[in-house]
């Protein structure tokens, strides 16, 4: 597949007076055309840093970032104002312009880009229309809630008829619900018009929703990198555990009793596994944590959970989930 | 006691309303004519700002701060020789724009930088992620969102030159201030004095009211 965004070696330092912060320590990345890549990663783990990179908001120390094989780091300030205007951005805090109409928000890049006033306008009504606002278009955005001024952003994004879409944080300042109906807003976008988005998210359940790849950051370094469900599924790195299991220093507590995780991929949602393994197995379990979706019918997701004393009976309970297909890892050493 | 006849009538709205706002509005409109360019350089070159350039940025605010410690009084006096070569005299109200530009347009320039500083950072970066060039986000983003916040900005400084003008009366430089130096104070005809004061609390109430409603009337954060 076509590569979309190249990025090699990218090494970011910040200096300020008394020291110096090393926010990226060499990053390589590879994000196809057509994908939605996440990049999930604590707060400060510099994923609002690399972001920024992609579109040079922040030039990198050192390293190249490359869009459709062009190194943003040779072009000029003319060049890249240009490439950037193939690289739409949306952010947590949606950055409208607040004296501007909803409107004349829309029309803002497209007066960047030098198009006629009277074919911004059209355009940006008609962009209003793909993000279910064409109601609002005289409105301010001190009259729009959270999700409508992400909306606003976003026909603002497409604006530009942009190769890329960046959401830095896009949906951390809004409800669940909210967040679902913009992350499905995205994930419309991506298909009909083919942009390649990429994520910036420190929730999971962002990722799982909506996202193809994902990309685990940590302390400025790429911790772990695939296909949602490899990393999901078998996560490898201690960051990518600690994500996965976003409260899981709340199982420190457990440390010393055997724990087990399950992942959900395609059983079917309507047979009660757990619940027939209780029953076989003549013994409880506890459930510790459980986070399922059912997707079309299919059972999707984890749960972790702790299994009696009695050695034999847990083998049993093991046996019985790996029998249903399911994947089952231990969680001895699991300390979050 | 005075005599309220037509002549002191005429000569309070001739010799002091009208030049006073001749003084103030033509002051203003110089301050800002070089007080708003310095503004947006000192916000543009500034540490963090879109073109840091620490050289520019530290001439042009040492230029500020020393023009704005001089007290207006001692500006009067020190612009005396430039006033002179500027206008061919050093007293009446068009003498008097030149040091009053003097002290206004680094007072402005502060009142710019300060109203510029309040757009939000991220506003400014979208525009960049969208390509915009620097005079785009000065132009459309930086004024533009800024505009309430310049608006005030504009109304006190008008109040304050307002203030100055009445100073240089002091030196001859006319309207009402002047006013209520030759007469309250070299005459002792304090009722003179007091009506010119109180035709100045009028002038800058007008000035506060028009002031106050252009702002809001501008501001599309305000809801209803």
């Amino acid at each position: 597949m076509e590569t979309m965004i190249q990025v090699r070696d990218v090494r970011k330092v910040f200096t300020t007076q008394d020291n110096t912060v090393e926010a990226l320590k060499g990053i390589n990345l590879d994000i196809h055309k057509g994908e939605i890549y996440g990049i999930i990663g604590m707060s400060g783990a510099g994923k609002s840093t690399l972001v920024r990179c992609l579109n040079f908001l922040e030039r990198p120390t050192e390293g190249t970032v490359c869009i459709e094989g062009r190194d943003l780091a040779a072009m000029s300030e003319a060049e890249l104002r240009k490439a950037r205007t193939e690289i739409a951005m949306i952010f947590q805090h949606f950055n409208l312009l607040m004296q501007r109409s909803v409107l004349d928000n829309v029309c803002f890049p497209m007066e960047i880009t030098g198009h006629k006033k009277s074919e911004a306008r059209k355009k940006a009504k008609e962009l209003l229309q793909i993000v279910g606002l064409e109601e609002k278009a005289a409105a301010y955005p001190v009259q729009l809630s959270g999700g409508q001024k992400q909306r606003v952003a976003i026909a603002r994004a497409l604006a530009m008829n942009p190769k890329i879409l960046l959401c830095d944080e896009a949906t951390s300042a809004l409800d669940p619900q909210t967040t679902k109906a913009i992350l499905g807003l995205i994930r419309e976008i991506n298909q009909k018009y083919g942009i390649t988005v990429v994520i910036i998210t420190h929730e999971m359940t962002v990722v799982q929703e909506i996202c193809t790849h994902v990309a685990i950051i940590d302390n400025g370094e790429l911790a772990e990198q695939g296909t949602v469900e490899e990393v999901f599924s078998r996560p490898q790195s201690r960051a990518a555990r600690k994500l996965v299991f976003q409260d899981g220093n709340k199982y420190a507590v457990m440390a010393g009793k055997r724990c087990i995780r399950i992942v959900f991929k395609e059983n079917s949602s309507f047979e009660p596994v757990i619940g027939n393994m209780v029953l076989q197995c003549k013994a409880p379990a506890n459930i510790l944590l459980a986070d399922t979706k059912d997707i079309g019918g299919i059972a999707h997701g984890q749960m972790v959970l702790q299994l009696p004393e009695d050695t034999q009976i847990a083998n049993r309970m093991i046996q019985y989930l790996k029998d249903r297909n399911l994947t089952v890892e231990e969680l001895n050493d699991y300390v979050g | 006691m005075i005599m309220w006849d037509n002549e002191i009538v005429k000569m309070l709205v001739v010799e002091g309303i009208g030049p006073t706002l001749y003084m103030t509005i033509t002051s203003t409109l110089f301050a800002y004519i070089l007080g708003l360019p310095v503004g947006i350089l000192l916000v543009v070159t500034a540490k963090g700002g879109l073109k840091p350039n620490a050289f520019v940025y530290k001439i042009l605010d040492f230029v500020v701060n020393i023009l704005r410690s001089i007290p207006f009084l001692i500006l009067l006096i020190l612009a005396i020789p430039l006033t002179k070569f500027i206008v061919g005299r050093s007293y009446g109200p068009t003498a008097t724009i030149v040091p009053l530009v003097i002290a206004a347009a680094p007072f402005v320039a502060r009142m710019v930088e300060s109203s510029l500083l309040e757009v939000d950072k991220g506003v400014i970066e979208a525009a960049q992620s969208m390509g915009a060039s620097l005079w785009e986000i000065i132009w459309k983003v930086l004024l533009a969102e800024a505009r309430t916040s310049l608006i005030v900005g504009a109304t006190i400084a008008l109040g304050t030159i307002l203030g100055y003008s009445a100073m240089a009366g002091v030196v001859g430089g006319g309207g009402l201030g002047d006013i209520a130096i030759r007469y309250g104070y070299y005459r002792y005809e304090t009722g003179i004095m007091v009506v010119t004061v109180i035709l100045l609390v009028i002038l800058m109430q007008i000035l506060q009211i028009i002031g106050t409603w252009l702002s809001k009337k501008l501001d599309k954060r305000i809801t209803g």
